[in-house]
């Protein structure tokens, strides 16, 4: 599967349904059976099937690759094959994408799913004033029209050769068209498993529906149950009693004594989740670039992996691709900590003793007020005074974020390069939260967008790394593992996915008892 | 015998009265302490999607952007009518799929109460192990006062209301989930289930709460039987040659009874209302989890409905406990 490029499958993706129909070739061995108990943080008793709500694990795990599919899926090993749509084509500049449709797929209730749908579905995101986090993914597309039942020809204000990746999003699942509000309100798509309770903040069952187009590569469990368990102790506590089959976020406190239970097997994968530190580079003192690249040299990188991800993550290098994009550039020179580089651009800026306020709360990421600390005490040693302010988690994301000239955050990353840019780095965008606007940088972004060739998008998101790298305004020091774990008794393909936790978000999927 | 009874029901009627008023008073505070938490519903909603024409927009939709005093009637008005409106988190909802739904709307009632039935059935099953345990023991520990027995009840009891909830039920997991499993450590129960199940599920939660409330009841029933101990009619009860055990269950209990009813009414309360803790950590669904869920996304109409049931059933079992004190006593039955 590994010799297909990425490109052959994102220009026509002719071969993604043949691959999703055949199978990993470990999947010989999984067998049909068994009810899979998930314990999930994330639960709110706000949620519900509105796709274009969810962000949090709960959620996320529920809707897509379970009760509800999307039009393409990230596959465990990365690449992307067609989930609703069976395969897709471009025109030359990337502009006009056609797509089709999966025939013979029936929603929960009996309908049957067709262009109709793709198009209501679609507009639920694109429709004037609708509040859907997945607005400025699908805001691209300026017209969607039916060509016949199983065929839809989306076209784009400008090219984009990642269109395909962007449909995978977990927000954008179909729905059936004419009947979105009761599939809102009972769960009613096209997945493996069908809804049979759902309690917001407590509790869905889901069935395996009798007959499915994934049937003999995926949706092996019988029954899955997923309870909402916030409290991590409580969370691994139901793992090591053997009450739930397999839990997310493990506490690295008792991370220890998980890996020395013979029962449970605990799975970690390094995906692009990362966690920044974004300077607005319009702002004094952040505009000077040896400022920047002063107070980038001043934190010890590793030192925060041990210290805060306690050894669960790996040192970044203040861009935010990481090692699950397809065009992650792993031979940039790691920016280190460094005392003589960091004295040099503090001389070469001119502004003498340099005092810098960090603001920062836990909201922005597990640890991050004691990242911050050691990012103080580590720059102290060279003479740079960060002062640490800390902010309350209540209100951070409106009152801090974007806002102050230097605080914290994090992104769980993007599938594709281009995605990941436009969410933070493109000029002008809401959330460009170092008010990054670099002529180059942008002018390679649109360039990227709409190269079909591989082998340029490569050369060029190389360069827009390092761009990002050796002159942006974030401080990325580090990648976050996503670490779940999960009963021995269970197995699972090849790969696991390193797009979301828990295998992608896909485990009811993906998944089996041994 | 008229007349007392006709006594009885003024004062009953005239603490209930006073209960309204405490309730109004409460309900002010609430009002006042919700609004005062920082942030709302809006930017905890929104997370990192809180851009200000977002907030602002949702703000407006809700009605947040109007003044605290006008939004406090509405809310008393819409209360007192029964109607604790619609949670915050189902209004947007709404507005995410449009008004045409014809699906039904989630209110806060219909959120809250199957939340509460839970809470009531494990406050139900604590107070059905605690009460009697409490009271017994109480009776025992008065009987062999200063053995050896009173003093390790006493220890026991009062090391498990020393200790912070959250780690008896740690501990409480540790001999009964994980070292011998006899009770799921994860109360995940859920409409439809077995009764017996149902009970399996709730008995870790259940006996967590019984350490936490047994020590005052136990020795609020010792410190009251014992004070009556040295009252003549029972040095009477004695003399006449009585078995201790009888002088103090018929002669000494019925007279201890109004400072052992308060005390119970008291915790009662408490296993319906301190529930917090309990529930977060062995994932209960009941009302206390549901209380934690809405403080932190700011959902207002639940966490004030949540606060006014709490302090209602505080108020309620207080009077209880007062209104049985009375009748337990004949000096407090027969005011002059």
């Amino acid at each position: 599967m590994s010799q297909i490029s990425r490109r052959s499958l994102l220009k026509t993706g002719v071969a993604a349904g043949v691959l999703s129909a055949t199978g990993l070739p470990l999947r010989a061995q999984a067998k049909r059976g068994g009810r899979l108990r998930m314990g999930l943080n994330g639960a709110n008793t706000s949620d519900s099937w509105d796709a274009r709500t969810h962000s949090d694990a709960f959620m996320i795990n529920c809707c897509h690759g379970c009760v509800f599919d999307c039009l393409t899926e990230v596959g465990p090993d990365g690449q992307l094959r067609g989930e609703l749509a069976e395969s897709w084509e471009a025109s030359p500049d990337a502009k006009v994408w056609t797509f089709k449709l999966r025939q013979g797929v029936t929603f929960h209730n009996g309908k049957a799913f067709g262009a109709d749908d793709v198009l209501e579905s679609l507009a639920m995101h694109t429709a004037e004033g609708a509040k859907s986090a997945a607005q400025p993914i699908v805001s691209a597309i300026s017209e969607m029209k039916k060509i016949n039942e199983h065929e839809v020809e989306l076209t784009l204000e400008a090219g984009n050769a990642d269109f395909p990746f962007l449909l995978s999003d977990y927000h954008i699942v179909m729905f059936p068209a004419g009947q979105v509000d009761e599939a809102i309100a009972k769960g009613i798509g096209t997945g493996l498993y069908e809804a049979v309770s759902f309690d917001p903040g407590v509790r869905f069952v889901g069935k395996r529906v009798a007959s499915h187009y994934k049937d003999g590569s995926a949706g092996w469990f019988d029954e899955i149950e997923y309870i909402a368990i916030n409290d991590t102790s409580a969370r691994m506590n139901a793992l090591m009693t053997g009450q739930v089959d397999a839990v997310n976020r493990i506490d690295f406190k008792t991370e220890p004594l998980m890996r020395a239970n013979p029962r449970i097997t605990i799975f970690e994968v390094t995906g692009n989740q990362h966690y920044t530190l974004p300077m607005l580079s319009n702002v004094a003192p952040f505009d000077n670039l040896d400022v920047r690249l002063a107070l980038k040299h001043a934190v010890d990188r590793q030192e925060l992996v041990d210290k805060i991800l306690q050894g669960h993550g790996a040192v970044a290098n203040d861009h935010p691709i990481g090692p699950a994009n397809q065009y992650y550039a792993a031979d940039l020179p790691q920016i280190e900590y460094d005392p003589d580089k960091v004295k040099f651009h503090l001389d070469k800026s001119g502004i003498g003793e340099l005092n810098v306020d960090l603001h920062i709360a836990n909201a922005a990421f597990n640890g991050a007020i004691d990242a911050g600390q050691l990012y103080q005490s580590s720059a102290k040693k060279l003479g740079i005074n960060i002062n640490v302010v800390q902010e309350p988690d209540d209100g951070y994301w409106s009152n801090v974020w974007l806002k102050k000239p230097w605080c914290a955050s994090y992104y769980s990353g993007r599938a594709t390069e281009d995605w990941m840019f436009a969410t933070a780095y493109e000029a002008g965008v809401p959330w460009n939260e170092s008010n990054w606007d670099d002529p180059r940088f942008q002018e390679l972004l649109y360039a990227g967008r709409k190269e079909l060739d591989s082998d340029k998008r490569r050369v060029i998101y190389h360069e827009m790394q390092e761009i990002l790298s050796t002159r942006g305004s974030t401080v990325i020091p580090m990648y976050a593992n996503y670490v779940d774990a999960a009963s021995s008794a269970l197995a699972h393909g090849e790969n696991i996915g390193n797009n979301f936790q828990m295998d992608g978000s896909r485990m009811a999927e993906r998944w089996w008892f041994a | 015998m008229h007349k007392p009874v006709a006594g009885l029901i003024r004062i009953i009627l005239q603490r209930l009265l006073l209960g309204l008023l405490t309730l109004f008073a409460v309900s002010i505070i609430i009002f006042i302490a919700v609004n005062a938490l920082p942030g709302d519903f809006a930017e905890s909603i929104l997370g990192q999607g809180a851009t200000a024409e977002a907030v602002n927009a949702i703000r407006e939709q809700l009605g947040l952007n109007e003044s605290p005093l006008s939004r406090y009637f509405s809310w008393l008005s819409g209360v007192l009518r029964g109607d604790f409106g619609i949670p915050m988190s189902q209004a947007l909802f709404q507005s995410f799929t449009g008004a045409s739904t014809g699906g039904e709307v989630v209110t806060v009632v219909d959120q809250i109460v199957p939340r509460l039935k839970n809470t009531l059935f494990l406050a139900g099953v604590s107070a059905a192990i605690s009460v009697p345990l409490a009271v017994t023991l109480g009776i025992l520990t008065a009987l062999y006062r200063n053995t050896a027995f009173d003093k390790a009840m006493n220890v026991s009891t009062l090391s498990a209301i020393s200790s912070p909830e959250f780690f008896l039920a740690y501990i409480l997991i540790l001999f009964l989930a994980v070292l011998n499993p006899v009770f799921p450590s994860l109360s995940n129960i859920f409409p439809g289930m077995e009764f017996s199940d149902r009970l399996n599920k709730t008995m870790l939660p259940a006996l967590t709460l019984t350490l936490a409330v047994t020590a005052q009841m136990m020795r609020m029933t010792r410190a009251a039987i014992i004070n009556l101990l040295a009252s003549p009619y029972i040095e009477m009860a004695r003399l006449k040659g009585l078995s201790p055990m009888r002088v103090i269950v018929t002669h000494a209990l019925p007279n201890a009874l109004a400072p052992i009813i308060t005390v119970v009414a008291l915790n009662l309360a408490y296993l319906v209302t301190g529930v917090v803790v309990v529930e977060v950590v062995f994932v209960y669904p009941g009302i206390g989890q549901l209380f934690v869920d809405s403080v932190k996304i700011r959902d207002i109409p639940v966490v004030q409905a949540c606060c006014l049931i709490f302090a209602a059933v505080y108020i309620l079992l207080n009077l209880t406990a007062d209104i049985l004190s009375i009748i337990s006593n004949p000096r407090l039955r027969h005011p002059k």
